[in-house]
């Protein structure tokens, strides 16, 4: 009987193809990525082997220092805002609407499901000052303040980009975490409630410790996701004004083919790829020495 | 459960449905009030993740003038699908969703019927060195695809393949191909390792067994994996504005995103038009299938 299903040859035959396909399409890339660092050049051009070039000039690069600026403040409140707001969210799932949540839960889910650059053009309209004040500039108009022109200079634009993103995960990260809040034991929370636990208290000290595994993958998740990102930005402002919403991954984008540097374009993939490695490393290390402390469940 | 923790229940008041007919000490009224703050919250939220979708379609029927005369929040004063048409025609939308739909739908195919494969011969398969294929896959979940794009697209220029729909369904099914592993792998775990055996006792052969008993068994498994990764698939924007930015060859996100470039102005209503038929067509799916969409999306998340 073992030999059946100990059968290699059958186990080749069926690992073979996704196999190849991953290995030609992205292992090898992978590898290549990393050879292009040395060099300079493009796929038409031709390469030519400059050694340490494109590090020293990292090193040295205003403009790549401002996207990894950007990249890491981007990471930072957007993660911070999609896993605080979805975390109040399946709050309010769990302890509010209980088994009402439904409808809300499927409607606050919903613009995930949407195409980014639709939901960029979307953003653009509501955050529009001219010819025509969108709903954003209209309101402030409203109550009395003085319309912004969101998409004039890199400050602003990021509020919006923020605002787009959070609004955009916020469901998600909702039902994801209520997944998780919906697994705790109905009777801890009871016995809580009894020993005078209440509201904030029963959340802080309670809620968030027993939910603290998938808050931490939701972490992990999001902040993998927001280091990444590429799709609202380049729909919403392509970097701009200027180069001042440009992430790290549209300075690699621009790098190689608006400028045909494949080279420089490479070593700036690579320092994303470093960052999201450390960044997940540091956070999963981080959560496990906190839930050793915490005694295992 | 002991006594002390049933009495504990019973006195505490009624939280869940359950209960509820543990007499309140509270008067309705109060309650009700209580409750108010919670309603507000609610019907905030409702307002700030409906309202723009609200807008969004009422303006899709506007004119240029009202966009440009009317307040923002003013009704359209015609339901004419005049502004539907001009989006179709000039974004070249019909054909957009042509070349979505011909790399999407085979790259979706064969990602799932090669990476399910790779999951049978790996978890239900016992060979040495599986475990570290299986995170050799893995791997690849992390690798941001900006590390890959540019060895590819000098690839797929030497090789000729710039120019047609092919780098487009190549790197999809690639880049799908760690999470479909993974979830599959998964999803194999969790059937008893006796069907199989049971099966080999019967003397089906291990191809046999996989297209008779593994893919029937999984049918809910591919049906979460493949509507995850649809998503991911069609809403893409770097791998479409890499391989597939020029003209006839655009995908549905790229047309979109070039629409202001195809008006000397921005034409308000078409615009919003072709955002409302990309969002809709999307939420009709969304409806139908929400509870596996939501699922399945979490899914693919936590083990991620």
């Amino acid at each position: 009987m073992k030999n059946i299903l100990g059968d290699r040859r059958a186990a080749f035959v069926l690992l073979a193809p996704a196999l190849l396909v991953y290995s030609v399409i992205m292992l090898v890339p992978v590898v290549v990525s990393l050879g292009y660092t040395v060099f300079e050049g493009n796929a038409i051009s031709g390469f030519e082997f400059v050694g340490v070039d494109n590090f020293v000039r990292l090193i040295g690069d205003a403009e790549a220092h401002q996207a990894l600026l950007f990249t890491l403040k981007y990471a930072l409140v957007v993660t911070v805002g999609q896993v605080v707001v979805g975390y109040l969210l399946s709050l309010l799932y769990v302890f509010g609407l209980k088994r009402a949540s439904s409808v809300v839960r499927t409607l606050v889910f919903f613009p995930i499901v949407m195409p980014t650059v639709a939901v960029a053009l979307l953003f653009q309209q509501l955050f529009s000052i001219a010819p025509t004040e969108g709903v954003v500039n209209s309101m402030l108009a409203g109550f009395g303040g003085v319309p912004v022109d969101w998409f004039g200079d890199g400050g602003s634009a990021f509020v919006v980009i923020a605002i787009m993103d959070i609004w955009r995960s916020m469901g998600f990260y909702g039902v994801l975490l209520y997944a998780g809040l919906v697994d705790i034991p109905e009777d801890v929370l009871e016995s809580a409630r009894i020993d005078g636990a209440s509201g904030w208290k029963l959340v802080r000290h309670i809620v968030v410790p027993l939910s603290l595994p998938v808050l931490i993958s939701s972490i992990i998740f999001s902040i993998n996701g927001t280091l990444k990102v590429f799709d609202s930005v380049m729909a919403l402002t392509s970097g701009g004004p200027g180069t001042s919403t440009s992430p790290l991954t549209i300075s690699v984008f621009d790098h190689a083919f608006t400028y045909g540097e494949y080279g420089y374009g490479s070593t700036l993939a690579m320092l994303l790829t470093i960052i999201c490695l450390i960044v997940t490393v540091f956070i999963f290390r981080g959560s496990q020495r906190d839930l050793t402390k915490d005694g295992p469940r | 459960m002991n006594a002390t923790q049933s009495t504990r229940m019973l006195t505490t008041s009624g939280s869940r449905d359950k209960r509820m007919r543990v007499p309140r000490r509270r008067p309705r009224a109060r309650v009700r009030l209580r409750r108010l703050p919670l309603w507000i919250a609610v019907a905030a939220l409702l307002v700030i993740v409906g309202y723009p979708l609200v807008w969004l379609f009422l303006g899709s029927f506007k004119s240029q003038r009202e966009f440009l005369e009317e307040p923002t929040w003013a009704l359209p004063q015609q339901w004419s699908f005049e502004n539907y048409a001009t989006a179709w025609e000039t974004a070249g939308l019909g054909s957009a969703l042509f070349n979505s739909a011909v790399t999407v739908l085979p790259a979706l195919f064969f990602m799932l019927l090669f990476g399910t494969a790779a999951a049978f011969a790996l978890e239900v398969l016992v060979w040495k060195g599986r475990g570290a294929v299986l995170m050799i896959f893995l791997a690849g979940i992390m690798v941001p695809a900006q590390m890959i794009l540019l060895p590819l697209f000098s690839a797929y220029f030497q090789t000729g393949l710039t120019g047609s729909l092919w780098p487009l369904f190549l790197t999809y099914t690639a880049t799908g191909m760690p999470l479909t592993v993974f979830l599959m792998a998964t999803y194999f775990r969790a059937i008893p390792r006796e069907v199989f055996e049971a099966a080999t006792l019967d003397g089906a052969s291990i191809y046999r067994q996989f297209f008779s008993i593994a893919i029937p068994m999984m049918k809910n498994g591919l049906f979460t994996v493949g509507l995850v990764q649809f998503f991911f698939f069609w809403n893409d924007l770097l791998i479409s504005l890499t391989f597939a930015n020029s003209g006839n060859l655009r995908t549905l996100q790229v047309a979109l995103l070039n629409f202001n470039g195809n008006f000397g102005t921005t034409q308000y209503g078409p615009l919003f038009a072709a955002v409302s038929i990309n969002v809709f067509a999307l939420l009709i799916i969304y409806l139908v299938l929400n509870q596996s969409i939501q699922k399945g999306l979490t899914a693919g998340a936590v083990k991620g």
